[in-house]
Parts: C-alpha cells; sequence; structure tokens
C-alpha cells in the first residue's frame, strides 16, 4: 500500500510518456504522406535511412551535448564550491542569482544572446568601432555561437545539483582529511569530489539530455553548418510532413542517449550515486 | 609508563580569540608522554579550542605550542604528528571501513602490502574484526566511533585528540566504551587527551584532569585531588555537590586549624588546606562524606566536625537516601546516606533537626575568588 503514493506519477507517465512513446512508435513503422494518409506497414528500413541521412547532424548534436556538459561542469564546479563552502550569509543571494535567468523564458535568452553576438551588436560592434576587433570578425553562426547560447542557457542544471551535493557534505570531513595527512589539494581530490559525484552525475544528466536534443539554439545563434538533429526532427515533423521520418529520428536520439547515459554511470559506478 | 616520562605537549601562555571573544585565555599545560589527560568544562569553557589548537585546526594568538618539544606554530595538522577522533566521527561516507582506517596510511604512502596488516590489526584492537568491507552507512554509532579510533590509531600518533568521542552513545554504550577506551589506551602507550563535560567520565578514564572555565584553567590535577581538594568554587560544584560554608579561619590545632562557620559553629579543617593569610574563606564538604543523625541521637566520635541542620527534603533514591539538610547559616547541604538496610533508627523525616558530622579530613577549602581563580 505504501505504493499507493506512486500511482498520480504513474498515471500521469502512463498517459503522457508511456501512450505517446508507443503511438510514436507505430508512427514510425507508418508509410505514406499527408495527402493519402499513412499506413501501418513495419517498415523498420525507415531506421537504417534516417540514420545514414542524418549522421553528421546526430554526431554534430552528441558532440555538443558533450562540449556543453563538459564546459558547464567546469564552470558550475567552482561556482557551486564556492558559494556551498564559502557563501557565508550570502549563500542565498548567490544562488539566487544562478536561477535568476530562469524568470526570462528560454527563447526570450537565446535571442538576447543573438543581439549580443550580432556582428553589429552591441559587443561587438562596439568592439569593432574601437577597433579591438578587424570588421570582418563575426560569431554567429559558428560553432562557438551555439556552444557558448548551450553552456549559457544550461549553466543553471549544472550548478544547482552540484551546489546540492557540496552544500551537504559534512565539512568536518576536510579537518579529517587534514588530519589525515591530506592538503587541500589532496582532500579535495579523495574527499569532496567523490562526494560530489552524485551531483555531477545529475547535473550531467540534466545538461547533456537536452542540450543533445536542443533546437532554440541553433536555430537562433547557427547555421546550416550548426544544424542539430533537434533541428531536423522539427523540420521532417512540422514542414515536411515526414512523420514517420521525425518518429524515427527522435528514437534514434533517444537510443543514442540512453546508451550515452548508461555508459556515463557505468564510469562513475552506480553505487558510489546512490549511496 | 614509567618515571621521568618526557612532556609530550606543552602548552605556553596560549591565548585564542574568536573576534571579541576570548575562547582561550593564557593558558599554560605540560602534557606527560603516555598520560590519558581530560579537558574538562561546560560548553564554551574553550576546551575543544585548545584541542583544536593541538591538532592544528586552530593557531592561536599567542602563546606556543610544542609536540615533543618541538615549537609547531603556524604547522597545518597534516603535518603534525598527532590523530583526532572527531565528535561527530568525520567518517569518510564514500570509503568502506577498510579504505576509511587505511585512509592515513595511504597519504603519508605506507608501502602497499603493508596496509592490509596493520589495518586488520588495529581493527581487532578496536574489537571490530572482519568489518573490512562494510560501508560506514551499515555502522550502528558505537561501532562507527570505533572505526574512527581506528582511522586515527593507525597511524600511531605521538598524540591522540579525543573531542567528546562517546556524546553521541546512548549511556549504557557510553559505560563500557569508557573502559574500553582506558584499556585500549594502556594497551597502545599513546598519550591521550580526551576533551568531555562530564566530569564522571572524566574522572573514570583520566590520569589528570584540567578544569576549565571562561578559557581559563581552574585547576589540574589527578582525578582524587580535584575532587577531594578542589581548588575553587566552581571546580567544587562542577564535580558534583560540593556543600559550601562561610567561615571564618581561628587558631591552630594540631594538624588542622578551627574555623568559624556564620553560625557560631566550630569545625576543623586540615591546616594545609588553609593558604596565605586569607580570614574569611569559604570551606566544603563532599554529601557522602557526611552522616546524619536525628539531634542528638548518636553523639559524633572524637574529634569530627559537627553541625545542626533541618531537613528540608528527603529522597530515596535506590543505593542512598539523598537529603536537603538547612543549615544554621542558611546554606542548604546535600549528604548522600548509603542504603544500608541496617538502620535500627529510622530515617530522618522532613522537619527533622539533624546533626551532621565527617571526619576533618574531608574538609576542602576553596578559593572564592571570583572570575575563575587559577588554582595554585
Amino acid at each position: 500500500m505504501a505504493y499507493l503514493l506512486l500511482l498520480p506519477g504513474g498515471i500521469w507517465l502512463l498517459l503522457f510518456y508511456v501512450v505517446p512513446t508507443i503511438s510514436m512508435l507505430s508512427v514510425s513503422l507508418q508509410e505514406g504522406s499527408l495527402e493519402q494518409g499513412y499506413r501501418l506497414t513495419g517498415n523498420i528500413g525507415v531506421y537504417a535511412e534516417v540514420l545514414a541521412r542524418n549522421d553528421t547532424q546526430i554526431i554534430r548534436s552528441i558532440l555538443y551535448g558533450l562540449i556543453t556538459t563538459v564546459a558547464t561542469l567546469l564552470i558550475a564546479y567552482p561556482l557551486a564550491y564556492t558559494i556551498a563552502f564559502r557563501g557565508g550569509r550570502f549563500k542565498n543571494a548567490l544562488l539566487f542569482l544562478i536561477i535568476m535567468p530562469f524568470f526570462v523564458s528560454f527563447i526570450i535568452r537565446t535571442i538576447q544572446w543573438k543581439f549580443v553576438l550580432a556582428d553589429e551588436g552591441i559587443v561587438l560592434g562596439t568592439l569593432k568601432e574601437v577597433g579591438i576587433l578587424g570588421q570582418g570578425f563575426h560569431v554567429l553562426g559558428e560553432n562557438v555561437a551555439v556552444l557558448g547560447g548551450l553552456i549559457y542557457n544550461f549553466l543553471p542544471f549544472m550548478a544547482l545539483p552540484l551546489y546540492v551535493a557540496l552544500e551537504k557534505m559534512d565539512k568536518s570531513l576536510l579537518d579529517a582529511a587534514d588530519d589525515l595527512y591530506s592538503n587541500r589539494v589532496v582532500a579535495f581530490l579523495r574527499v569532496t569530489f567523490p562526494l560530489s559525484l552524485p551531483g555531477v552525475f545529475a547535473g550531467s544528466l540534466l545538461t547533456f539530455i537536452p542540450a543533445v536534443g536542443d533546437f532554440i539554439n541553433p536555430e537562433f545563434l547557427g547555421s546550416p553548418e550548426t544544424t542539430m538533429i533537434g533541428q531536423v526532427i522539427q523540420l521532417e515533423y512540422l514542414q515536411n510532413n515526414d512523420y514517420p521520418e521525425a518518429a524515427a529520428l527522435s528514437f534514434v536520439l533517444m537510443a543514442a542517449i540512453l546508451m550515452g547515459v548508461f555508459v556515463y554511470a557505468r564510469l562513475l559506478g552506480t553505487e558510489e550515486l546512490t549511496g | 609508563m614509567g618515571t621521568g616520562r618526557e612532556v609530550d605537549v606543552r602548552l605556553a601562555g596560549v591565548t585564542k580569540r574568536f573576534g571579541d571573544v576570548v575562547a582561550v585565555d593564557d593558558i599554560a599545560l605540560d602534557i606527560l608522554q603516555g598520560e590519558f589527560f581530560s579537558l574538562l568544562g561546560p560548553s564554551g569553557c574553550g576546551k575543544t579550542t585548545t584541542l583544536r589548537m593541538i591538532g592544528g585546526f586552530e593557531q592561536p594568538d599567542e602563546g606556543a605550542i610544542e609536540l615533543a618539544g618541538a615549537n609547531v606554530a603556524g604547522l597545518p595538522p597534516h603535518r603534525r604528528d598527532v590523530n583526532t577522533v572527531f565528535q561527530s566521527y568525520a567518517l569518510f561516507p564514500h570509503l568502506n571501513v577498510f579504505d576509511n582506517v587505511a585512509y592515513g596510511l595511504r597519504r603519508r604512502r605506507i608501502a602497499k602490502d603493508h596496509i592490509p596488516g596493520q589495518v586488520r590489526r588495529i581493527l581487532e584492537l578496536v574489537d571490530l574484526p572482519r568489518f573490512e568491507a562494510r560501508r560506514i552507512t551499515q555502522l550502528s554509532g558505537g561501532q562507527q566511533q570505533r572505526v574512527a579510533l581506528a582511522r586515527a590509531l593507525v597511524n600511531q600518533p605521538r598524540v591522540l585528540l579525543l573531542d567528546e568521542p562517546l556524546g553521541a552513545l546512548d549511556l549504557k554504550l557510553r559505560k563500557a566504551m569508557q573502559l574500553e577506551l582506558k584499556g585500549l589506551q594502556h594497551e597502545v602507550g599513546i598519550t591521550f587527551i580526551y576533551v568531555t563535560h562530564d566530569q564522571e567520565e572524566a574522572m573514570t578514564m583520566s590520569d589528570r584532569i584540567a578544569v576549565m572555565r571562561e578559557g581559563r584553567i581552574e585547576q589540574v590535577g589527578p582525578p582524587e585531588e580535584v575532587y577531594e581538594r578542589p581548588a575553587t568554587e566552581f571546580v567544587a560544584s562542577f564535580l558534583g555537590a560540593s556543600n559550601l560554608l562561610d567561615g571564618t579561619v581561628g587558631p591552630p590545632d594540631g594538624d588542622f586549624r578551627t574555623i568559624e562557620l556564620v553560625s557560631g559553629e566550630k569545625v576543623r579543617v586540615p591546616a594545609a588546606a588553609i593558604e596565605g593569610t586569607e580570614r574569611s574563606i569559604k570551606l566544603g564538604v563532599r554529601p557522602e562524606k557526611i552522616r546524619i543523625g536525628t539531634a542528638g541521637s548518636a553523639s559524633p566520635a572524637d574529634g569530627d566536625n559537627a553541625i545542626e541542620g533541618t531537613v528540608r527534603d528527603a529522597t530515596f533514591v535506590g543505593v542512598s537516601n539523598v537529603y536537603a539538610v538547612a543549615t544554621r547559616d542558611g546554606h542548604e547541604v546535600t549528604v548522600y546516606a548509603q542504603n544500608l538496610g541496617t538502620s535500627t533508627d529510622r530515617p530522618p523525616a522532613p522537619g527533622e533537626t539533624v546533626t551532621l558530622t565527617w571526619h576533618p579530613e574531608h574538609t576542602f577549602v576553596v578559593s572564592g575568588r571570583e572570575g575563575g581563580a587559577d588554582g595554585e
């Protein structure tokens, strides 16, 4: 009866996740067109087809996701560490600053980045005016612009789980490490970092999964050279109305992410993460 | 533990301030090699700060700390030959018992093939054999306490610091661990410095006790001495019911001095207990040293001190009867009368007038100076 509490969430997931997923699986195995209607033909070949046609975008998306995850980790760790260990009475204020971008919608924030990075925008325009940058310098449409947007947008998703993991760490463990012949670097590597691994793991998932599937950042900040798989799915679905291909691509993406997460969990050691 | 022992830890004029608060105020202390030494006092008396300064977790603002004759000023904990058993144990939750205990050995780069043997031996010593693979979260409080002890002891430090290590355990386990710790210390021969606010714990285990109050040391001595001959009013009352009476010093009487109490009654105290030229003093006697009898029922033994009082309250607590007796000069005195069950007289009842008698040897004199006397 203790599981009764799982019922609302369970029903929710069944209705809005399991059912749509199964129906999408069936869509991916249909053939036809918008005009003539779609029929379930069990066309498994569509998977090989979309994989072959979009391999560049798939690989690029995974690479972007990886780079975003590593970069947010490198930026967010010192941030979360400082707030958790040295935040003192400013802890909550500093945390609020991390969350503050959430008060502006994801799309608006990304469009703002477009203004910031625009060739004649506030930042680049001014720098060119003063002569620090050459007139031909541009960022928008390049890998670095899309990655910048992704890293900026997903930073809080990395920082918050890291903060939670570091904050709940018993600070007397650092005294104990110090007592047991560990200088600060050794204490960090042997005690603090291993204890923050659950936060690293949670933050990585929260960043990597949506980053790989993101289509907003490449849409506003990118170019055809930076197309991500999310954009392709959106295109197939909303413009080409090729529902089977869009559905198949979604499953390919999901499979790729699941495999990545599985490997990652094994690398970090699941026992560490649950204990 | 032989004679002519070296000083392991020396504190000289050590002072520590936190902002405006003086946590430790100019203390001096010599702790000998192999000693079980307790820092005893109420919370906020500076005992933990003192311990943390010896460990290197805090640096003194003034004064010197020597470990085995060498000044350790400015040395961080990881470069001092001391180890600490923390109040919260501070065991590493991501490591199992073996890895926790081996942590210090590995950092010191002890040869890899020596580590398992040393870990196993120390775990046997703390009575946790075959616990190597357990996770910390699977251990009870008492077991965690032993792992913390093993993790520190395995490094064979010169001095082991213990910060109220039994505080989180229940009473029964605490009693058992007190004896075990004392036995363990005897076995390993390492100097233990033990912080506690529990006077009974300190007296059970220690070779010597330093009683602290408001950052200062009130008295240092073996348990019997600080209990039987407390130097200050604070020590007298912190180590049990103290039964203090005011009196005026009178003429010598052999090895004793006569003291006239406010009530006019005269008692004798050991002459050695009176120092200097003070005329007006406070004297005390421990509750278990007093015999109680209904007035006139029994004459006091020859030479015993005797005063009169009225029973305010009598409580039966099993092994003894506890009486609160109002003396004629208005003090309240606690008396423990052992429950022998053989007494032919009925026990005194509240309201009755009684005579309290005790041997003059059992009278102590405290310095009444306020604000923490230096106990000399």
